[in-house]
């Protein structure tokens, strides 16, 4: 049976999907979109997170048909093609990017919490945070990122 | 695998669980999708509860709440608040914003693992489970749901439709003890709820025992202490020494066993750090 879903804005058609396989799976080896990292593969370090229905979740643990007939949002439909949006310009300007292999969930974790709450303050970011997990910054350039783009997107109103 | 199952009704799910018993019913799969994931489980087919549209609100019912089972714990942290605090705050100590989006009530109680951080706190409020097949429904309390570690008394063909949770008539408290605030499985984990109008005091142990236990010589004591007193009706500070016993009576009522995430040792005294903390916590909310 095939597997129809929309990603980025996108009507998918996937021809045929082993029934055990994740939504990450599918995002990254049958749709060619590599932004949702593959690591961990339990939901421990965050680096696949994307919005299924505009709630934030870990593709790994999605279970591919559960996104039949669903809106995802990855990385990769955050901004046009070779354009950034507010956030990830964020990232690049506050050196919140190292190595670069978790920025995606970072990322969308970050878009995920400045939507629900625009003005966070330091414990909530770190909770909103928690789930992602970053081995090169130590986290202090990438809470100055989250405050840079939450004052940002304020003064854009 | 055979072609995934995905009702959108309750009596679908019920028909397909009877037809397929060696399908393997999935929620938000934050349990599951690890075992697909690293092949530790080939299931011949999965039945995906996400769509049944019966089990993904909650409602209040008089004096309880009935939840259904596939509601997130990213919904119980928002809407328990002054109905089942203490599920709502247990709740916030799963996993993270990716996971608590996911994983469902209903998940954490079919997993029946001693470390599922929603069950001390419906053990400690007298929570009753039910479940339904393609020929009947039951209910039956958690503390006999539970059997044993990733154990307990659903039948092949069943599914939870529901949790039954009394709304709260006092504060309630839990606290978990891990390696960090996020991303742990609980090494231990204590509920304390008191009951301001039937002056009572429940508890409950979570990842220190084959399943979740009360501590009741614990609960009978502090009990005992605020009746002797007058507190209910003149809450004044407790002595020191009634906090202290409580938690050792906490403590003795685990079974820890050593394993990856602690030791015994550290469980028994954690416990009792843990039952002096939440039941000062409780006090002060009731005092205040």
């Amino acid at each position: 049976m095939k597997l129809i879903l929309t990603v980025n804005g996108e009507t998918h058609e996937v021809e045929s999907i082993w029934e055990g396989e994740s939504l990450m799976h599918v995002l990254r080896e049958r749709l060619g979109l590599p932004g949702a990292k593959n690591a961990c593969e339990q939901g421990e370090c965050g680096s696949c997170s994307v919005m299924l229905d505009e709630v934030l979740v870990c593709s790994c643990l999605v279970l591919a048909r559960q996104a039949q007939d669903r809106s995802v949002v990855t990385v990769e439909g955050l901004a046009p093609p070779d354009d950034v949006g507010v956030v990830q310009q964020a990232f690049i300007e506050t050196g919140a990017v190292q190595c670069g292999f978790c920025t995606p969930g970072f990322i969308m974790a970050t878009e995920d919490l400045l939507r629900r709450s625009p003005a966070p303050g330091d414990a909530e970011i770190r909770e909103a945070l928690a789930g992602n997990l970053c081995r090169c910054t130590g986290y202090e350039k990438i809470l100055d990122a989250v405050r840079l783009a939450s004052a940002r997107l304020g003064a854009m109103g | 695998m055979q072609a995934t199952l995905q009702p959108r009704d309750l009596a679908d799910a019920l028909a397909a669980r009877a037809a397929h018993p060696g399908a393997l019913p999935m929620a938000g799969g934050t349990d599951l999708m690890v075992e697909l994931n690293f092949d530790r489980r080939r299931p011949e087919r999965i039945l995906d509860l996400t769509r049944v549209a019966e089990l993904a609100g909650w409602d209040r019912e008089g004096d309880e709440l009935v939840i259904g089972a596939g509601v997130t714990h990213a919904r119980l942290v928002t809407d328990m608040r002054g109905l089942a605090p203490g599920l709502g705050i247990a709740a916030r100590t799963v996993g993270s914003p990716q996971i608590r989006n996911r994983g469902t009530i209903g998940g954490n109680i079919a997993t029946s693992s001693p470390a599922g951080d929603a069950l001390p706190p419906l053990v400690a409020s007298g929570a009753r489970i039910e479940m339904a097949s393609a020929s009947g429904a039951r209910s039956v309390p958690l503390s006999e749901f539970l059997t044993g570690p990733k154990r307990n008394v659903m039948a092949p063909d069943e599914l939870i439709t529901a949790v039954r949770v009394p709304v709260a008539q006092g504060p309630q408290q839990f606290a978990k003890v891990g390696p960090r605030n996020a991303m742990v499985i609980a090494v231990c984990s204590l509920s304390v709820h008191l009951d301001a109008v039937e002056q009572t005091v429940r508890t409950a142990i979570g990842s220190a025992a084959p399943t979740i236990v009360r501590a009741t010589e614990a609960e009978e004591f502090i009990e005992g202490v605020l009746e002797e007193r007058g507190a209910w009706e003149r809450p004044g500070p407790l002595p020191a020494s009634a906090l202290t016993r409580f938690g050792e009576l906490v403590a003795a009522a685990a079974r820890p066993i050593d394993d990856v995430r602690g030791s015994a040792g550290y469980r028994r005294h954690a416990l009792a750090v843990l039952g002096r903390r939440t039941l000062s916590w409780c006090w002060q909310e009731h005092r205040a």
